[in-house]
Protein backbone atom coordinates (compact mmCIF):
# COMPACT_ATOMS: atom_id res chain seq x y z
CA UNK A 1 0.00 0.00 0.00
CA UNK A 2 1.71 3.00 -0.92
CA UNK A 3 1.06 6.33 0.70
CA UNK A 4 3.98 8.42 0.57
CA UNK A 5 3.26 8.70 -3.54
CA UNK A 6 0.41 11.48 -2.32
CA UNK A 7 2.19 12.82 0.67
CA UNK A 8 3.18 16.40 0.07
CA UNK A 9 6.96 16.61 -1.09
CA UNK A 10 7.67 12.57 -0.71
CA UNK A 11 9.56 13.08 2.63
CA UNK A 12 8.06 12.71 5.85
CA UNK A 13 10.24 14.90 7.24
CA UNK A 14 9.77 17.75 4.82
CA UNK A 15 6.07 17.16 5.54
CA UNK A 16 6.42 17.65 9.33
CA UNK A 17 8.41 20.46 9.06
CA UNK A 18 5.98 22.42 6.52
CA UNK A 19 3.17 21.50 8.72
CA UNK A 20 4.81 22.78 11.61
CA UNK A 21 6.16 26.31 9.80
CA UNK A 22 2.70 26.85 8.14
CA UNK A 23 1.61 26.12 11.44
CA UNK A 24 2.87 29.25 13.10
CA UNK A 25 2.20 32.02 10.30
CA UNK A 26 -1.77 30.30 10.81
CA UNK A 27 -1.37 31.16 14.38
CA UNK A 28 0.10 34.55 13.86
CA UNK A 29 -2.57 35.03 11.35
CA UNK A 30 -5.13 33.93 13.40
CA UNK A 31 -4.11 35.56 16.90
CA UNK A 32 -3.54 38.72 14.92
CA UNK A 33 -7.11 39.23 12.93
CA UNK A 34 -8.99 37.95 16.13
CA UNK A 35 -6.75 40.35 18.25
CA UNK A 36 -7.81 42.97 15.79
CA UNK A 37 -11.58 42.63 16.10
CA UNK A 38 -11.77 42.09 19.66
CA UNK A 39 -9.61 45.73 20.18
CA UNK A 40 -12.10 47.36 17.34
CA UNK A 41 -15.91 46.17 18.80
CA UNK A 42 -18.00 48.43 16.72
CA UNK A 43 -16.16 48.87 13.82
CA UNK A 44 -17.38 49.92 10.15
CA UNK A 45 -16.99 49.07 6.70
CA UNK A 46 -14.65 51.79 5.92
CA UNK A 47 -12.03 50.03 8.83
CA UNK A 48 -12.18 47.05 7.75
CA UNK A 49 -11.77 48.06 4.24
CA UNK A 50 -8.77 49.68 5.22
CA UNK A 51 -7.07 47.11 7.21
CA UNK A 52 -7.13 44.62 4.38
CA UNK A 53 -6.14 47.57 1.87
CA UNK A 54 -2.91 47.53 3.55
CA UNK A 55 -0.22 45.73 1.60
CA UNK A 56 1.18 44.70 4.70
CA UNK A 57 -1.71 42.88 5.76
CA UNK A 58 -1.93 41.51 1.32
CA UNK A 59 0.86 40.16 1.98
CA UNK A 60 0.21 38.73 5.26
CA UNK A 61 -3.11 36.71 3.78
CA UNK A 62 -1.77 35.64 1.03
CA UNK A 63 1.21 34.18 3.27
CA UNK A 64 -1.76 32.53 5.29
CA UNK A 65 -3.28 31.03 2.29
CA UNK A 66 -0.21 29.79 1.36
CA UNK A 67 0.24 28.76 4.60
CA UNK A 68 -3.30 26.82 4.03
CA UNK A 69 -3.11 25.14 1.36
CA UNK A 70 0.39 23.12 2.73
CA UNK A 71 -0.99 22.81 6.31
CA UNK A 72 -4.32 21.32 4.95
CA UNK A 73 -3.07 18.66 2.57
CA UNK A 74 -0.63 17.35 5.28
CA UNK A 75 -3.64 17.21 7.95
CA UNK A 76 -6.02 16.03 5.35
CA UNK A 77 -3.06 13.39 3.80
CA UNK A 78 -2.65 12.17 7.37
CA UNK A 79 -6.51 11.20 8.30
CA UNK A 80 -6.98 10.00 4.34
CA UNK A 81 -3.98 7.37 5.14
CA UNK A 82 -4.72 6.61 8.59
CA UNK A 83 -8.37 6.07 7.96
CA UNK A 84 -9.08 5.18 4.68
CA UNK A 85 -7.17 2.25 4.59
CA UNK A 86 -7.83 -1.18 3.25
CA UNK A 87 -8.12 -2.52 7.43
CA UNK A 88 -11.53 -0.32 7.09
CA UNK A 89 -12.27 -0.46 3.44
CA UNK A 90 -10.96 -3.51 1.58
CA UNK A 91 -9.93 -3.51 -1.63
CA UNK A 92 -11.90 -0.22 -2.20
CA UNK A 93 -9.24 2.06 -0.18
CA UNK A 94 -6.80 2.71 -2.43
CA UNK A 95 -9.58 4.33 -5.01
CA UNK A 96 -11.55 5.97 -2.08
CA UNK A 97 -8.38 7.60 -0.37
CA UNK A 98 -7.35 8.44 -4.16
CA UNK A 99 -10.82 10.14 -4.78
CA UNK A 100 -10.83 11.57 -1.08
CA UNK A 101 -7.22 13.48 -1.94
CA UNK A 102 -8.24 14.77 -5.13
CA UNK A 103 -11.21 16.36 -3.55
CA UNK A 104 -9.16 18.02 -0.91
CA UNK A 105 -6.39 19.43 -3.33
CA UNK A 106 -9.16 20.75 -5.78
CA UNK A 107 -10.89 22.16 -2.81
CA UNK A 108 -7.68 23.72 -1.42
CA UNK A 109 -7.14 25.30 -5.23
CA UNK A 110 -10.61 27.15 -5.21
CA UNK A 111 -9.41 28.27 -1.38
CA UNK A 112 -6.66 29.49 -2.58
CA UNK A 113 -8.13 31.30 -5.76
CA UNK A 114 -11.13 32.09 -3.70
CA UNK A 115 -8.73 34.03 -1.23
CA UNK A 116 -6.62 35.46 -4.42
CA UNK A 117 -9.66 37.24 -5.57
CA UNK A 118 -11.06 38.68 -2.53
CA UNK A 119 -7.59 40.01 -1.61
CA UNK A 120 -7.20 41.49 -5.11
CA UNK A 121 -10.96 42.44 -5.95
CA UNK A 122 -11.09 45.44 -3.48
CA UNK B 1 -3.71 -9.57 4.86
CA UNK B 2 -1.00 -10.99 3.07
CA UNK B 3 2.12 -12.60 4.30
CA UNK B 4 4.75 -9.83 5.04
CA UNK B 5 8.31 -10.26 3.98
CA UNK B 6 8.92 -11.25 7.91
CA UNK B 7 6.32 -13.37 9.69
CA UNK B 8 7.10 -11.35 12.93
CA UNK B 9 6.46 -7.31 11.41
CA UNK B 10 4.47 -5.71 13.91
CA UNK B 11 0.70 -5.27 12.45
CA UNK B 12 -1.18 -2.18 12.67
CA UNK B 13 -3.64 -1.75 15.95
CA UNK B 14 -7.38 -1.22 15.56
CA UNK B 15 -7.65 1.38 16.90
CA UNK B 16 -11.76 0.87 17.11
CA UNK B 17 -10.92 -2.27 19.51
CA UNK B 18 -8.85 -0.06 22.44
CA UNK B 19 -10.11 1.78 25.39
CA UNK B 20 -8.78 5.31 24.60
CA UNK B 21 -6.39 7.20 27.32
CA UNK B 22 -6.82 11.42 27.34
CA UNK B 23 -4.09 11.43 25.30
CA UNK B 24 -6.15 9.79 22.32
CA UNK B 25 -8.90 12.34 23.09
CA UNK B 26 -7.09 15.47 22.73
CA UNK B 27 -5.12 13.91 19.83
CA UNK B 28 -8.37 12.91 18.03
CA UNK B 29 -10.09 16.05 18.75
CA UNK B 30 -7.02 18.07 17.15
CA UNK B 31 -7.95 16.54 14.10
CA UNK B 32 -11.68 16.25 14.09
CA UNK B 33 -11.33 20.32 14.35
CA UNK B 34 -8.90 20.27 12.21
CA UNK B 35 -11.27 18.46 9.54
CA UNK B 36 -14.37 21.23 10.68
CA UNK B 37 -12.02 24.23 10.24
CA UNK B 38 -11.39 22.29 6.65
CA UNK B 39 -14.94 23.09 5.84
CA UNK B 40 -15.47 26.00 7.68
CA UNK B 41 -12.77 27.91 5.78
CA UNK B 42 -15.50 27.93 3.19
CA UNK B 43 -18.24 29.84 5.51
CA UNK B 44 -15.22 32.51 6.68
CA UNK B 45 -14.12 33.44 3.32
CA UNK B 46 -17.76 33.44 2.28
CA UNK B 47 -18.18 36.19 5.51
CA UNK B 48 -14.73 37.57 4.72
CA UNK B 49 -15.78 38.20 0.60
CA UNK B 50 -19.24 39.57 1.53
CA UNK B 51 -17.76 42.09 3.95
CA UNK B 52 -14.98 43.30 1.95
CA UNK B 53 -16.95 43.44 -1.28
CA UNK B 54 -19.05 46.46 -0.50
CA UNK B 55 -20.82 49.03 2.36
CA UNK B 56 -24.01 47.11 2.12
CA UNK B 57 -22.08 43.75 1.90
CA UNK B 58 -20.43 44.33 5.64
CA UNK B 59 -23.81 45.88 6.75
CA UNK B 60 -25.39 42.63 5.81
CA UNK B 61 -22.35 40.26 7.50
CA UNK B 62 -23.39 42.54 10.29
CA UNK B 63 -26.67 42.28 11.04
CA UNK B 64 -26.27 38.29 10.24
CA UNK B 65 -23.88 37.92 13.26
CA UNK B 66 -26.73 38.84 15.44
CA UNK B 67 -29.14 36.55 14.83
CA UNK B 68 -28.41 33.09 17.59
CA UNK B 69 -27.59 31.01 14.91
CA UNK B 70 -24.94 32.48 12.96
CA UNK B 71 -23.83 33.09 16.46
CA UNK B 72 -23.70 29.22 17.21
CA UNK B 73 -21.87 28.77 13.93
CA UNK B 74 -19.30 31.42 14.66
CA UNK B 75 -18.67 29.59 18.07
CA UNK B 76 -18.59 26.65 17.13
CA UNK B 77 -16.27 27.64 14.65
CA UNK B 78 -13.82 29.40 17.06
CA UNK B 79 -14.37 26.85 18.94
CA UNK B 80 -12.71 24.23 16.79
CA UNK B 81 -10.35 26.83 15.71
CA UNK B 82 -9.08 27.68 19.59
CA UNK B 83 -8.60 24.38 20.04
CA UNK B 84 -6.72 23.22 17.27
CA UNK B 85 -4.34 26.26 17.77
CA UNK B 86 -3.61 24.99 21.53
CA UNK B 87 -3.56 21.11 20.63
CA UNK B 88 -1.30 22.74 17.74
CA UNK B 89 1.24 24.51 20.30
CA UNK B 90 0.71 21.68 22.81
CA UNK B 91 2.49 19.52 19.56
CA UNK B 92 5.19 21.55 19.01
CA UNK B 93 6.01 21.94 22.78
CA UNK B 94 6.75 18.45 22.44
CA UNK B 95 8.88 18.83 19.18
CA UNK B 96 11.43 20.73 21.40
CA UNK B 97 11.28 17.69 24.10
CA UNK B 98 9.10 18.76 26.67
CA UNK B 99 7.09 16.41 27.93
CA UNK B 100 7.36 13.72 25.86
CA UNK B 101 6.95 11.25 28.66
CA UNK B 102 3.94 8.95 29.29
CA UNK B 103 3.48 10.88 32.69
CA UNK B 104 4.32 14.42 30.51
CA UNK B 105 2.20 13.65 27.81
CA UNK B 106 -1.18 12.88 29.98
CA UNK B 107 -0.33 16.40 31.78
CA UNK B 108 0.14 17.60 28.49
CA UNK B 109 -3.36 16.88 27.44
CA UNK B 110 -5.16 17.85 30.79
CA UNK B 111 -3.59 21.02 29.98
CA UNK B 112 -4.77 21.18 26.31
CA UNK B 113 -8.14 20.66 27.63
CA UNK B 114 -8.47 23.41 29.97
CA UNK B 115 -6.82 26.02 28.46
CA UNK B 116 -9.29 25.33 25.61
CA UNK B 117 -12.00 24.80 28.22
CA UNK B 118 -11.47 28.68 29.16
CA UNK B 119 -10.65 30.56 26.36
CA UNK B 120 -14.13 28.32 24.24
CA UNK B 121 -16.25 29.91 27.46
CA UNK B 122 -14.35 33.37 27.12
CA UNK B 123 -15.02 33.27 22.76
CA UNK B 124 -18.48 32.66 23.85
CA UNK B 125 -18.74 35.79 26.03
CA UNK B 126 -17.35 37.77 23.26
CA UNK B 127 -19.80 36.39 20.75
CA UNK B 128 -22.45 37.40 23.11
Amino acid sequence: MVTNVTNLSRSGLYDWMAQRVSAVMLAAYFIFLIGYLVTHPGMDYAQWHELFSHKGMRIFSLLAFVALGAHAWVGMWTIATDYLTQMALGKSATTVRFLFQAVCGVVMFAYFVWGVQILWGI
Amino acid sequence: MKKAVKSQRPVNLDLRTIKLPVTAYTSILHRISGVILFVGISIMLYALDKSLGSEEGFVAVKACLTSPLAKLVTWALLSALLYHLVAGVRHLIMDAGIGETLEGGKLGSKIVIAVSVVIIVLAGVWIW
